[in-house]
């Protein structure tokens, strides 16, 4: 079956059989292999994408829930790698080897959507389906809230006490 | 000896008898085809009045299949009884109900019997359009009339003999079903009226939401009580509902409008289409009487509930704590699910369904949690724009009863459900009953 969307912006045309994962359509079909195969069953969070602004797990998507949505991978994030995130992702050095990365940055964007100055606890609840091999956690969280205090101005323990 | 013959004669004559005033009684003649009329021959303010009604009843969910063409029929419903496929209702002469006259189309509506005099299955809803008024049912032929014809048979039924036998019908007619148009309720405001005219008949709520007898009749007796239906669990609309936070009249609008709110949970499964096919396009005093009606029969004005203390426990429900350490259901849950369902505290968010909010939580049974688990909720469907993927294909039967389970206990202070795994299994295997 044919389903449609837009990725990045770009309208898409999928021919592909409906219980197809949208991760193989971005990967195999548009070539976007930003977006990286991790768990295959949505526990690990390194296939996460935008659809519809919200962070999803494209491994367990099957393409056909998302006929006539607007669809954002990590290319797609920001023209010039200048997301916020991604700066603070490049300032504070997080990844070390950064097969999840970009899933961590797409949970994250949407995540300071919902909550634009997220504390520790928002942070570990919303990310904690995001994991790292590596233990970036730190560098993850650090980079998050360098993202908030530049999106919105102040970061939540400087505004306790403001 | 021949007293015997005599007696067994004269038993042999009364059952003739009664089959022969049975099938006098049941007998319906059939209505003269007409030649389908122009469609310009009708009121175009009539056309659109009958849109809107049309909206109102969703014809357009039964009435077509999964990408098929609009009204052309062929949705397979599976019954108790067999698989029955809705009937063609676009204006095509040979396939359709071109050849209806305005006269054969209301006997269908308001007494279940087909132009040709054959009686319709109550698949068709007709138990709740007789209640229709004969205006709207004209508004509704206008309609119907005037949408493009196509030439499409549906599939035959699969309803065994004797079941398919259509003067049985007459017999299942007389035990259940009550003809008449709707009555207003003499002490009840204009709008409940609108309300459950509209809810009782054209919307046939209770086609879902009540509870069937063994032989597929509503229960008067549970009038939108709740029930199985297509694989899924249609709540009470009554004060029966388990939703923690009251239906008010202000969230059934909401609901009925635009599939879901932040303080109840998504209109997914069986439901989407009767909002996304109807009620998102009602005219908005319409969607208010409904829920207006349907409230007043809920009990939620008589429940002074303290809806920020409700969602207050909510939210604190929804924190992970040490003490779940080790058990399984909720690591799953804080992996696969807690990255979308996160709120800040200040209050749930719309695309953030707080779980411990939601019907399919706090239901009787885990049907609804295990469907939306397994097999997500698209884009369209629900909210539209929010969608949840189906993790059917990632997780084993116990993974999902581990998080189903787990919800339960540490969202609500329900007592457990019984057999999850076993909902899960059969939910899995497309069972729907």
């Amino acid at each position: 079956m044919t389903t449609t969307f837009t990725l990045n912006g770009k309208p898409m045309s999928a021919e592909v059989p409906d219980d197809t994962p949208l991760l193989w359509v971005i990967r195999e079909t548009a070539n976007l292999t930003g977006t990286k195969f991790g768990c295959g069953i949505g526990m690990c969070g390194a296939c996460t994408v935008h659809i519809e602004g919200r962070a999803t797990r494209s491994c367990i998507t099957p393409v056909s829930l998302v006929d006539g949505a607007a669809i954002t991978t990590i290319e797609g994030l920001s023209a010039d790698n200048s997301h916020p995130l991604q700066k603070a992702w490049v300032a504070c050095q997080v990844p070390q080897c950064g097969y999840c990365q970009s899933g961590q940055i797409m949970q994250a964007a949407a995540m300071l959507k919902d909550i634009p100055q997220p504390s520790d606890a928002d942070i570990d609840g919303v990310m904690s389906g995001n994991l790292c091999r590596c233990m970036a956690y730190v560098r993850i969280r650090s980079a998050i809230k360098i993202a908030a205090v530049e999106m919105h101005g102040v970061a939540p323990e400087v505004a306790k006490h403001a | 000896m021949r007293r015997l013959a005599k007696a067994l004669a004269t038993l042999l004559g009364i059952v003739v008898l009664g089959l022969v005033v049975f099938t006098i009684w049941a007998w319906r003649s059939a209505i003269a085809p007409i030649a389908p009329p122009v469609a310009t021959s009708f009121d175009p303010a009539l056309v659109a009045k009958g849109e809107k009604l049309a909206d109102a009843g969703y014809c357009l969910t039964c009435h077509t299949p999964p990408k098929g063409k609009p009204y052309a029929g062929g949705l397979p419903m599976v019954t108790a009884f067999g698989t029955i496929y809705s009937t063609n209702i676009t204006p095509d002469a040979a396939t359709g109900i071109g050849n209806w006259s305005l006269e054969a189309f209301s006997r269908a509506m308001h007494e279940g019997v087909a132009r040709d005099g054959s009686h319709l299955f109550p698949a068709f809803p007709y138990d709740h359009f007789t209640q229709v008024s004969d205006d709207d049912v004209k508004a509704l032929y206008a309609f119907m009339m005037t949408r493009p014809a196509v030439a499409q048979a549906p599939p035959p039924n699969t309803v065994p003999f004797p079941l398919n036998v259509r003067l049985l019908q007459a017999g299942w007619k007389l035990l259940y079903f009550k003809e008449g148009r709707y009555q207003p309720v003499a002490d009840r405001s204009a709008e409940w009226n609108r309300g459950a005219y509209l809810a009782e008949g054209l919307s046939h709520c209770g086609a879902c939401h009540t509870p069937r007898g063994a032989l597929g009749a509503e229960k008067q007796d549970a009038h939108l009580a709740g029930a199985s239906i297509d694989g899924w669990f249609a709540p009470a609309l009554t004060a029966a509902n388990t939703a923690p936070v009251p239906w008010s009249a202000a969230e059934l609008h909401d609901y009925l409008r635009n599939g879901g709110t932040a303080y109840h949970g998504v209109a997914a499964g069986p439901m989407s289409n009767v909002v996304h096919q109807g009620y998102a396009r009602v005219d908005d005093a319409d969607v208010n009487a409904v829920a207006l009606y349907i409230a007043s029969g809920n009990g939620s004005a008589d429940r002074k509930a303290d809806v920020g203390q409700i969602v207050g426990d909510a939210l604190a429900r929804s924190r992970y704590d040490a003490s779940q350490a080790g058990d399984h259901g909720a690591a799953l849950y804080m992996s696969a699910c807690a990255a979308c369902h996160y709120n800040p505290s200040s209050g749930p968010l719309l695309a953030r369904p707080e779980l411990g909010l939601k019907s399919s939580v706090s239901a009787p049974d885990p049907t609804n949690l295990v469907q939306v688990i397994l097999h997500g909720v698209s884009v369209k469907d629900g909210l539209p724009g929010t969608m949840m993927p189906a993790f059917g294909t990632g997780l084993s039967d116990d993974d999902v009863a581990a998080i189903a389970v787990y919800l339960r206990k540490s969202r609500t202070t329900l007592p457990p459900w019984n057999d999850v795994a076993g909902v899960v299994a059969r939910v899995r295997g497309g069972k729907t009953t």
